[in-house]
């Protein structure tokens, strides 16, 4: 079982980092990568959801979607779900604890639409470690290395777009062109620890 | 979009989506499956069919509903019309082309949250009459469609050496001649691909005396009307 846990944990960060590997929350790694701080508060918002949403879909899935057969709805009933849950968190932030509202808050409306919390929560569904299906446990500790992923691609990428700021880039490679190509290179330095932690559960 | 609102003619609706707004290169929207999908053209086609499908047709009814919808809860509305046409694009694609929908896997369902489409709800069909917002839809799905579709033969191409119309139509192109490139299909070949034809519609559009898009604005964002630091450049404290 901590075998597993430890394996899903450094999956979600290096192998199946959800930016750069799955191509999953694109929109935020591009557009609020610019400062540091901004791309820490977004990633941590994002981290937070990604759990939260986790723990409430996983079994509202197993334990009432399956049971019912009503596995069709699934994508209407948790987009439903991460919307409310994001507005829920949003006032029940600004109500109890202004000062991590006043860092998160900003960030928390446009998570509904990232489609990295929605791919988290569905894909962990499917999820077989050994030909099994995940359990709740390892489902959370998944959207939390999910989302400790998105944390470092984000922060890497926030780091090397400051430098790209003073470089002398040809004029029709100025802004998003470069930056899709500096986040390519990016994507090589993480291909390289493909394999590294599938040995732990052979 | 016109700027003058009687200035709107269909054609201009239509086309305007396909290159002048084009919504992968110009607009910068639903990056996420354009670089996931585009691997083999096929897969390209049938994210750009489907995405296409779930637009026109979310288009239209918030369209209708547009005077009915309360302003305050639209977003959540736009979402759960929308989430309801990709679960109806969901039962299709897996009835009738399972193998679309094994290629496409998780981005299929995710259709609900791509840019574009909640971007078009937001920025178009929201504003405008039904017949042009379908207009709208059909224009905006074809321009997605053809940029995956070029993005994923470039791909394919230059990482497979081959070229896939159908699931049982492989074309051969460059395999037999050299051993392909398999960096262009895997992850960091999505990013490169895409940033070079950024770059080459932005050459474009500086010769044609546009302005070339250089950041991504808050216009492309769908929480822009709802964001209290919309236009303030980027999402965080400036």
């Amino acid at each position: 079982m901590i075998k597993i846990l430890i394996y899903v944990f450094l999956a979600g960060i290096f192998t199946e980092n959800f930016v750069l590997s799955k191509f999953l929350g694109i929109c935020p790694f591009l557009g609020v990568s610019k400062k540091l701080d901004t791309a820490v508060g977004m990633s941590a918002a994002v981290t937070f959801v990604m759990v939260l949403a986790t723990a409430v879909t996983w079994p509202i899935y197993r334990f009432i979607l399956e049971p019912l057969h009503l596995e069709f709805l699934q994508t209407v009933a948790f987009i439903l779900i991460i919307a409310s849950l994001v507005q829920l968190l949003e006032i029940v932030l600004r109500k109890f604890m202004p000062p991590l509202y006043n860092s998160l808050g900003i960030f928390l409306p446009l998570i509904t639409t990232n489609c990295a919390v929605l791919g988290v929560t569905t894909l962990v569904l499917d999820r077989t470690i050994n030909g099994e299906v995940i359990s709740f446990l390892p489902a959370l500790v998944n959207a939390f290395s999910g989302g400790l992923g998105f944390f470092l691609a984000m922060v890497l990428f926030a780091g090397i777009r400051q430098k790209l700021e003073t470089c002398d880039i040809p004029k029709c490679l100025r802004g998003i062109p470069i930056t899709l190509v500096a986040a390519s290179l990016l994507a090589v330095s993480f291909l390289g620890f493909q394999g590294i932690v599938d040995g732990l559960i052979k | 979009m016109a700027k003058d609102p009687k200035q709107k003619s269909y054609l201009r609706e239509f086309h305007k989506g396909i290159i002048v707004e084009n919504p992968v290169f110009r607009l910068m929207l639903g990056t996420c499956p354009t670089l996931a999908v585009t691997t083999a053209a096929f897969n390209g086609l049938g994210m750009g069919a489907a995405a296409t499908l779930v637009l026109i047709g979310s288009n239209v009814v918030i369209s209708l509903l547009r005077n009915v919808i309360p302003d305050k809860v639209r977003i959540a509305a736009y979402i759960t019309i929308i989430a309801g046409f990709v679960s109806i694009i969901q039962l299709f694609v897996k009835a009738y082309v399972p193998d679309i929908d094994k290629s496409l896997g998780i981005f299929l369902p995710l259709i609900v949250v791509n840019c574009v489409i909640l971007g078009r709800a937001e920025m178009y069909a929201s504003k405008n009459s039904v017949g042009l917002s379908a207009l709208d839809g059909l224009g905006m799905g074809i321009g997605f469609t053809l940029a995956l579709v070029v993005m994923a033969s470039i791909r394919e191409i230059i990482g497979a050496g081959t070229l896939t119309l159908l699931p049982n139509l492989v074309i051969p192109v460059t395999i037999n001649l050299w051993s392909p490139m398999i960096i262009f299909i895997l992850p960091p070949g999505g990013f490169f691909v895409y940033g070079m034809l950024v770059a080459i519609v932005n050459k474009i559009t500086v010769k044609k005396g546009k302005v070339p898009k250089s950041e991504l604005g808050c216009g492309g964002c769908p929480m822009a009307s709802s964001c209290s630091r919309a236009n303030q450049g980027e999402c965080g404290n400036e």
